[in-house]
């Protein structure tokens, strides 16, 4: 999952960056509301998270010209909690709103529910055969066994089973597993599916060559 | 009770009083005017009559036979018709010889006419009869009457409209009374219902002044004014407050952020020591925010303790210039110092913390190889120091606004080095607590300069 991260606080940006790749988000930066817009319409984001008070650009701004084009999840950072800021952000085109200070949990929590609805995802698990992918827990399970899994592998499986049934290429993998300052070796994405699938069963995972991969559902 | 003490009540019932009396006392002197002028008028009458019966009298002799009677006073008939009106409304006569012997009398007088006595004035009021009366010879008495009742009716009828006009003209003077009074009085409850919309909180009430131009409209201009003075004040101090608690918000939200992730899982003592060193920065810097707000709290409140003393302020700006120019030197920026005495009398301590925080501005925000120059003189009775910059300088838009708290013109300015927002706003304060005053001239791309006057000593 690939955040865009918009924070004029550098502490703050820094800090937040390292605590949302430790959970296997991929995160890009911007400091200002100009580069904020311009990276988010550049690439497709699984979530943004916009601060309010920005530079050159307001986080409102930023959102109200987002909208013009994209439907990208939106997640509002503010310092001000007056309900007529929170309205204000809701009725313009925020999908959630945080004020801070704000616990970290609190905002796992939200980006990742913001992704799961974005992918018509509403309950915080996904079964598919004998695996239990439990999206909130960050666990997975075959046949009441927990498998192990380093937080990329699960960010590959949890993409792929958000959008099982569809073949997901290569390229979009790659955008949305890894941030803008990672350099992916192009066999990286084969290593981790290979892994997946020695720890879920071959079939899992099926390749459609020249295509992508993608989860079957049966 | 309450409508006597209000100011209404009392105005209206002192205003009822004087209107009644002076009321009463038009009316009861028309009375009295219109009483005496018909009496005049009645005894004109009456002795017009005694004239006519004197004449008769006259013409008679006592030699001519047997004493007159009333048929044979001898009255033309033209003057006999005069007493012949009966019911009180035409005149009648009497007329006494001596020892009270009638001697004649018309027919139309009443019974039992007493006689007059000799020390009454020569008109009397017999109940609701008026009757004048000469002692004369040749008889002893004459006396003509007539009834009055009707003048009386018609002046009780006159007594009566008189009445009954004061009292309209009374009713008509409290209501006119009450609507002026009310009238005079609504801006007092105008303003009064503004001060309580006031007290409840709303600050943004003011007292609607279109309609008082009396001398209460004065007041209530003025008191628009305070109420205007006070809700700016209140805004700024809720904004202050608001902004406090926002740039507050921000460092938390970093050592919120900071410190769970570190306790979100297991970690080496590099990472753990790493974390630390990050929270104990954010929190001095929270540190120095608080102890900023503190400062610009006691200074808005008046209670900064200044140690006012003799110092110059040449000396204040050489020794700054010594303390900052290894941050210069790191900056890459030229310090160029052109100091006159100018003495003058202020906390050094506090200058001190002005004067650094201008030359830390100019060199944070100058450009590489930039210069700082540092003047002071004497001028006009003040003493002026100048620090100016050669950087972007500060357009024209955010140059009025720079002495605000928590104004930043562009984040981008701060290179990363982030000042509290309050430093300027402090050190203007600090100066204005001298009586000095502390201003921002700027040329977008050519540098600022601020100047800061203080009375010479």
């Amino acid at each position: 999952m690939r955040l865009l991260l918009t924070e004029d606080e550098p502490e703050l940006l820094r800090a937040l960056a390292d605590a949302l790749r430790e959970e296997g988000f991929a995160v890009d930066t911007a400091e200002d509301g100009e580069d904020g817009l311009d990276k988010a319409l550049a690439a497709d984001y699984d979530a943004i998270i916009l601060d309010v008070m920005l530079p050159r650009l307001d986080g409102w701004e930023v959102l109200r010209r987002l909208r013009e084009k994209k439907r990208t999840p939106v997640l509002m950072l503010t310092a001000r909690d007056r309900t007529s800021d929170r309205v204000r952000g809701l009725n313009s085109g925020a999908d959630d709103y945080l004020v801070k200070p704000f616990d970290l949990d609190e905002l796992l929590a939200r980006v990742r529910a913001l992704i799961r609805r974005s992918a018509n995802q509403s309950l915080s698990h996904i079964d598919l055969g004998d695996v239990r992918i439990d999206l909130a827990l960050r666990r997975v399970s075959k046949a009441g066994e927990n498998v192990e899994l380093t937080a990329r592998q699960f960010a590959l499986l949890e993409y792929l089973a958000l959008h099982r049934g569809e073949v997901i290429t290569r390229t979009t993998l790659y955008e949305h597993l890894f941030d803008e300052n990672e350099f992916s070796l192009s066999n990286l994405l084969d290593v981790y599916v290979s892994n997946l699938r020695k720890k879920l069963g071959h079939d899992f995972i099926t390749t459609r060559r020249g295509h992508g991969y993608c989860i079957e559902v049966s | 009770m309450k409508f006597f003490q209000s100011i209404r009540g009392r105005l209206l019932i002192w205003y009822g009083l004087l209107l009644a009396a002076m009321l009463v006392g038009f009316g009861s002197t028309a009375w009295n005017l219109e009483r005496a002028s018909r009496l005049r008028q009645v005894d004109a009458e009456l002795q017009d009559r005694m004239a006519i019966v004197t004449r008769a009298l006259r013409e008679y002799h006592p030699s001519e036979g047997p004493s007159p009677t009333a048929m044979n006073l001898r009255l033309s008939p033209d003057d006999r018709a005069l007493f012949s009106g009966s019911d009180g409304r035409g005149c009648y006569y009497l007329v006494w010889l001596r020892e009270g012997k009638p001697l004649a009398q018309s027919a139309n007088a009443p019974q039992d006419v007493p006689r007059p006595d000799h020390d009454e004035v020569s008109v009397r009021q017999r109940g609701t009869m008026r009757e004048a009366f000469l002692f004369t010879p040749p008889v002893d008495c004459l006396l003509v009457g007539r009834s009055v009742a009707n003048d009386l009716a018609e002046l009780r009828k006159f007594a009566l409209l008189l009445t009954l006009a004061g009292t309209v003209v009374l009713a008509l003077g409290l209501a006119g009374g009450w609507w002026l009074i009310s009238h005079a009085l609504r801006p007092i409850g105008e303003i009064s219902n503004a001060a309580a919309r006031i007290a409840n909180g709303d600050l943004s009430q003011r007292i609607n002044t279109s309609q008082t131009e009396s001398e209460l409209g004065e007041l209530a201009t003025l008191l628009n004014s305070t109420f205007a003075r006070l809700d700016a004040a209140f805004t700024q101090q809720a904004r202050f407050t608001s902004d406090a608690a926002h740039e507050l918000r921000t460092p938390l939200s970093v050592l919120l952020t900071q410190t769970q992730a570190s306790l979100a899982r297991e970690r080496c003592a590099a990472e753990y020591r790493d974390a630390l060193v990050s929270n104990q920065a954010t929190a001095q810097r929270m540190r120095k925010l608080t102890e900023s707000l503190l400062e610009l709290a006691r200074l808005d409140a008046g209670q900064e303790p200044l140690n006012r003393m003799r110092c110059d302020l040449s000396l204040i700006a050489s020794d700054c210039a010594e303390m900052i120019r290894p941050l210069a030197d790191a900056r890459h920026v030229s310090l160029a110092l052109n100091l006159a005495p100018a003495p003058c009398e202020a906390d050094p301590d506090h200058l001190n913390q002005v004067v650094t925080n201008l030359l830390k501005n100019a060199i944070d925000y100058n450009r590489e190889h930039g210069e700082v120059r540092l003047t002071t003189r004497r001028e006009n009775g003040c003493v002026l120091l100048e620090v100016s910059d050669s950087g972007i300088g500060i357009s024209p838009e955010h140059l009025p606004h720079v002495f605000e708290r928590f104004y930043r013109a562009d984040a981008s300015r701060s290179n990363g080095s982030r000042g509290t927002g309050l430093g300027l706003a402090i050190s203007k304060a600090i100066v204005e607590a001298h009586g000095g005053s502390l201003e921002a001239s700027s040329e977008p791309g050519q540098g600022t300069s601020f100047v800061l006057r203080l009375p010479a000593r």
